[in-house]
């Protein structure tokens, strides 16, 4: 397969949300050590990119009460990012004493899930991450900015394209490095993808976006087949598809990790990443949660005793 | 699990009032071989018969064709492949035996001005050769068609295809297929499905083969998904603008019909999220 050839990147980042976006929208609270270890083995697989865990108080997130634990208890391989989540200035000093290196912020393109969500508008919210990027950018430690509700919101519905491209240039312009674009209830289809990463790339550069695709309805791989076909080269994904959806009872959540490996190994396009060891990752915290994996690929790969 | 003739004409009746424009009723195999379809005579009479609504049948042979226009069929469809040992292991003949055995079919399904679609299966993969050359998929494709079949769809039977080798399959059958005459049947087995489909409508397909609520598991990995869900692909159509006439509640709808009928939870992920219990 020539990716070139048909305008596809020939590289993706895959950026691994599992131990934090996934773990956290997981029903059991996982325990420590397991956590280290998910985090080890996917450090194994070639994923270039691995969220550790989330610097909030354990009063709102108490699936992340053990941040400084974990953060200090993982192996860091050269070449691979451990970022967390610093929701605020507290949260930011707290990491980096654990040792972080990078960090994320999370916005919102809805005030009502801005709201519902921190407790606050998306201004104030943009301010409160303004201290944190100063004072990062100060440390040399890089941000990256989280888009939440980018193709629709649990609260108001439709989200108009601008407003995400709004936010976004916020963020960039303050100083985050990338911002990801998230189909936080992933009621986005190829159509509303394409729309709002039109109006996003008006305002920030095609390198320094990332997708961040949720399966709740099954449109995942192709929202995410129609960014990198408009050249967006960083996906972020869970492994085994961990972490629910909290808005829809029972309904799925992030996209599979070993599932979007799947797609662009078919395309020809180099990821770095090692699908089998992915597969034994997601089977490790699958066995320790007592659930079946999310991923179609693992589900088919382990029936037949082949990977493909 | 055997579905009673009863909940499967209610299906099809259900389905035809969502829109659909055809609907793949019953296949006319002996029942020695596919017992699921035993009651094809039964259900094909029994059903309602929509102006404007297609209900194609399978006819594996001569003898399945008499019986299924005997029992009132008005469309029909045939199975080749493009593997010769997924052919041997499948029909039990080669793939020059089959497409005789078709031939057959076809010219009496002309005489009696009843239209043919074909199909040709392992169009990505193959479950016992593994990759398949895109220029064996035209071969067949091409000689399907030139037997007289209106149509041919193309089957990613065990799922396995990416949006890379569904372009280059198309790219090469394009040149002896119109796409006009084109289908695809994708299996969602590795979770590709929506992403091969929507990169067929890219290059001009418009017809998409899909099962309300993703009925149909694999054969050939016990446990994996099989057929796409029509729920899924509706709601990424209606998203991409492309009209199809389908009512995308009334088929959730369906859905939830047969999967109680069934004792079972669905296989659409539309499905999944709209049930907010």
């Amino acid at each position: 397969q020539e990716p070139q050839a048909s305008g596809l990147p020939e590289y993706i980042k895959i950026v691994e949300v599992g131990p934090r976006d996934g773990l956290q929208n997981e029903k059991v609270i996982v325990p420590t050590d397991i956590k280290i270890e998910l985090i080890n083995q996917l450090s194994k697989t070639g994923l270039p990119a691995i969220e550790v865990t989330s610097f909030v108080s354990s009063k709102w997130v108490p699936q992340m009460a053990d941040h400084k634990e974990v953060m200090r208890g993982i192996e860091r391989h050269p070449g691979v990012q451990y970022p967390v989540l610093t929701p605020n200035l507290q949260g930011f000093h707290s990491a980096i004493a654990a040792g972080a290196t990078e960090v994320s912020v999370f916005g919102a393109a809805s005030e009502s899930f801005s709201k519902m969500n921190i407790n606050c508008s998306i201004e104030e919210s943009m301010e409160r991450f303004e201290e944190v990027i100063k004072s990062a950018r100060n440390m040399n430690i890089p941000v990256r900015g989280y888009v939440s509700c980018a193709l629709g919101c649990p609260y108001e519905g439709n989200v108009v394209p601008d407003k995400v491209a709004e936010v976004s240039k916020r963020l960039y312009s303050m100083g985050c490095y990338e911002i990801s674009l998230g189909d936080t209830i992933g009621v986005g289809t190829p159509g509303s993808m394409k729309k709002m990463l039109e109006a996003v790339m008006k305002e920030i550069p095609l390198s320094a976006l990332a997708v961040h695709c949720h399966d709740t309805y099954g449109q995942a791989l192709a929202n995410i087949l129609t960014a990198i076909q408009m050249g967006v080269a960083v996906v972020d994904s869970s492994v085994a598809g961990l972490g629910g959806c909290p808005y829809a009872k029972g309904a799925t959540g992030n996209v599979a990790t070993e599932d979007v490996v799947y797609m662009l190994n078919g395309l020809g396009i180099n990821t770095g990443v090692n699908l089998c060891a992915v597969m034994e990752a997601g089977n490790f915290i699958c066995t320790a949660l007592n659930k079946k994996t999310n991923s179609k690929v693992a589900q088919a790969s382990f029936s037949t005793g082949t990977i493909n | 699990n055997v579905v009673p003739t009863s909940v499967k004409i209610n299906l099809i009746n259900m389905l035809s009032e969502t829109g659909l424009q055809v609907i793949e009723a019953t296949s006319f195999v002996s029942p020695k071989w596919v017992p699921q379809m035993a009651d094809h005579t039964e259900v094909m009479q029994g059903i309602n018969k929509f102006p404007g609504i297609s209900y194609p049948v399978l006819t594996p042979n001569l003898k399945g064709f008499q019986a299924a226009v005997a029992a009132g069929a008005k469309e029909v469809s045939i199975f080749g492949a493009a593997s010769e040992l997924f052919t041997k292991k499948n029909i039990n003949c080669s793939i020059e035996e089959s497409l005789e055995r078709f031939d057959e079919v076809v010219k009496a399904a002309r005489e009696a001005s009843i239209p043919v679609r074909g199909y040709v299966s392992c169009v990505l993969g193959c479950p016992y050769e593994g990759k398949i050359s895109a220029a064996k998929v035209a071969e067949v494709s091409k000689k399907m068609y030139s037997m007289g079949c209106y149509e041919i769809s193309l089957g990613d039977t065990i799922g396995v295809g990416t949006p890379g080798s569904m372009k280059e399959m198309l790219a090469v059958v394009m040149k002896d297929v119109p796409v006009g005459a084109l289908a695809v049947h994708c299996h969602d087995t590795y979770g590709q499905a929506l992403a091969n489909i929507l990169v067929a409508l890219q290059m001009g397909v418009s017809v998409v083969d899909a099962s309300v609520a993703g009925l149909g598991g694999c054969p050939y990995a016990q446990g994996a998904s099989g057929n796409v869900a029509t729920e899924d692909l509706v709601y990424m159509l209606n998203g991409l603008g492309i009209h199809t006439g389908v009512d995308l509640q009334k088929l959730m709808d369906t859905g939830t019909f047969i999967c109680n009928a069934l004792n079972r939870k669905t296989n659409s992920k539309v499905s999944q999220a709209s049930c907010r219990l």
